[in-house]
């Protein structure tokens, strides 16, 4: 308690120093929880968004399908498992059919993939009921906004599309655009053509056949994969996005370690300079009977408590700040699509208390090391010397 | 060893190494002090005033020899104990008077009692008795940066002075001062000397302080070449 008394005294008594040193470390400490919440805000976002528009709960895939591969695709394809149809039918899982094709928007001939989804389906947060509409004989399809900006398809539109049949005949049909979906995730909208599950089985000749079964987040009984239906949990389904999230936040961290970096250097400088400039009032503490342990402790103590003044300035300005951040969100650019990952249009952050009290925790343990380290070199000085202002 | 003596040197030697060689600093030095003195270490600069003043106040140890301090060999102290003789014990007034920067009047002179484990309403006490004793009440809130010479000096007699300790040690503590403040601090030790008996020792070579002594102890070369009883100049 002492100790404590003392030290705070003390840096109360060396003014404008210490406020600098703390307003720096506090800004480090704010920008930390900041980009951080905001790189767990967008992947707690890109997650959520590829569960609802594109995961579910988990998949089946049939044993050849690979979704990086559009070439495997037209031999991917199977009739249901008795299992796997037994959950369709009570609504716990939906069949998705992917091929690949081409489309001829403005006379250009762009690759695309054709996927037949079921209009009915409530698994995937995609608007899949668009698809029912069956007005005349053009089959309905759906686009996500992206791919209606890279083909400049508008609502009502007709495109050609071209593909093969499970014979590797080559047909064609028109098909009208009744919905440009917002989905955030650019896998399900870049390149992307949503059909109707059906007519897509008869335009492949497929009937009953699909690529994929997606299953409903609260599947308990999830049936076991056989030698052509593959199960797929979501652990595997989201790893791309937890490494692309983890190399984004790679860069980041270089950012607020850089910050940390310059935080802790200023308060090393102090304390280095404090050894050195008060050895006259070391030596006086230990003449007047301090112990060299407490003399020690005090100066580490100094250096500790920029990081708890940190806190509490940080808290001052940092609080509205992220408050702020936490209501508005930030908005994104055009670009993010480009991104890779699902991104709103406004990112919010999400500060959870594992990043408050882990961003606290470090910043606390790191000064207090930074303090200690110059201070530890106070055991090794005489009082005689110190109180001459010599070194020993 | 005289017994009941307050400090007791014998055969002290205290030897530094100067590059490859070793320069002795106290050569054989035996004195014995009793409560209540009022005595200097004089001799020129060099001769081991400094040295057998730090050994004395447990700072630094001798090479050989043994000093015992109220009742306690300082040789065989650790770092803590004689941390705690120093507390519990002992005053330091330095040249320089090291009063700690940041801290008011008051707290610079309440530190000796904080460490001392004193509660609050008997420090505030003994602080401002001490204070009102040296004349300085009404600068208790002031920083050392904004007294003169004279009242910086009078700081430090109070600080080692609050806890009534047994020993005062004086390190030339009226070098930095003008004739008068010098004999204003100079009373006033000799008076908080005479009410306290705690035994005050000065390491110096100004003849104001030397005017106040009762016993001169003249080093030389790290010797003592004289030990007399004197009668003060100045009352």
């Amino acid at each position: 308690m002492l100790i404590a008394k003392l030290a705070f005294r003390n840096l109360m008594g060396a003014g404008i120093r210490t406020w600098l040193n703390v307003f720096v470390l506090s800004l480090a400490f704010v920008m930390i929880i900041w980009v951080q919440g905001f790189i767990q805000g967008m992947n707690k976002y890109a997650m959520q968004a590829t569960i609802d528009y594109e995961a579910g709960g988990g998949q089946f895939w049939h044993k050849d399908y690979d979704p990086y591969d559009p070439l495997t695709f037209e031999d991917s394809h199977a009739p249901l498992s008795p299992a796997l149809a037994e959950l369709i039918s009570r609504g716990a899982a939906t069949p998705i059919l992917v091929t690949s094709g081409a489309i001829f928007p403005e006379g250009r001939i762009q690759s695309v993939v054709l996927r037949g989804i079921d209009p009915e389906q409530q698994i995937l947060q995609l608007p899949s009921a668009y698809l029912s509409k069956e007005d005349d004989d053009v089959t309905p399809a759906l686009i996500g906004a992206q791919m209606a900006k890279q083909t400049k398809l508008r609502v009502g539109d007709e495109v050609t599309i071209r593909w093969r049949d499970v014979h590797g005949t080559f047909d064609a049909n028109d098909v009208r655009i009744v919905q440009i979906m917002n989905v955030s995730a650019p896998s399900v909208d870049v390149g992307q053509i949503w059909l109707p599950l059906e007519g897509l089985r008869e335009m492949l000749r497929t009937p009953q056949e699909a690529s994929l079964v997606v299953l409903a987040e609260d599947v308990s009984d999830v049936p076991s994969g056989n030698h052509t239906w593959v199960h797929r949990d979501l652990n595997f389904l989201l790893k791309e996005i937890t490494e692309l999230v983890r190399m984004k936040s790679g860069s980041s961290n270089i950012l607020y370690g850089l910050l940390l970096f310059m935080g802790l250097l200023a308060i090393f400088d102090t304390q280095v300079l404090a050894i050195w400039r008060r050895r006259k009032e070391i030596g006086t503490f230990m003449a007047l009977g301090m112990e060299r342990v407490k003399v020690i402790g005090l100066f580490t103590l100094e250096g500790a408590m920029h990081g708890f003044l940190a806190l509490v300035v940080g808290a001052i300005y940092g609080i509205p700040v992220l408050a702020l951040t936490f209501a508005k969100g930030l908005p994104m650019p055009a670009m993010q699509a480009d991104f890779g990952i699902a991104l709103p249009q406004s990112l919010y952050p999400s500060y959870g208390l594992r990043l408050l009290v882990g961003t606290t925790l470090l910043v606390l343990i790191a000064v207090t090391i930074v303090s200690f380290l110059p201070a530890s070199k106070i055991a090794r000085l005489k009082p005689t010397d110190a109180l001459r202002g010599k070194t020993s | 060893m005289n017994n009941g003596a307050l400090i007791t040197a014998e055969n002290l030697v205290k030897q530094y190494p100067i590059g490859g060689r070793k320069f002795t600093a106290l050569n054989d030095v035996n004195l014995t002090v009793q409560k209540g003195e009022f005595l200097g270490l004089v001799g020129p600069s060099g001769s081991g005033k400094t040295t057998l003043l730090n050994i004395i106040g447990a700072l630094d140890y001798p090479t050989s020899g043994s000093a015992i301090v109220i009742g306690t060999d300082t040789k065989e102290l650790s770092h803590r104990e004689s941390a705690r003789l120093r507390n519990e014990h002992l005053g330091f007034i330095f040249q320089t008077y090291n009063l700690l920067p940041v801290y008011t009047v008051f707290e610079n002179v309440e530190f000796p009692l904080l460490l001392l484990g004193m509660d609050t309403e008997d420090r505030k006490k003994a602080v401002m008795g001490i204070l009102d004793r040296v004349g300085l009440a009404d600068r208790a809130a002031s920083r050392p940066s904004q007294l003169s010479g004279g009242e910086s000096q009078r700081v430090a007699v109070a600080r080692a002075m609050v806890k009534k300790p047994k020993v005062v040690l004086a390190d030339e503590p009226t070098a930095n001062l003008d004739a008068e403040n010098s004999h204003n601090v100079l009373q006033m030790m000799a008076k908080l000397n005479e009410e306290f008996q705690s035994t005050f020792i000065f390491a110096t070579h100004d003849e104001k302080v030397i005017g106040y002594l009762r016993r001169k102890i003249t080093l030389n070369d790290g010797r003592v070449a004289e030990d007399i009883e004197t009668t003060p100049q100045y009352n």
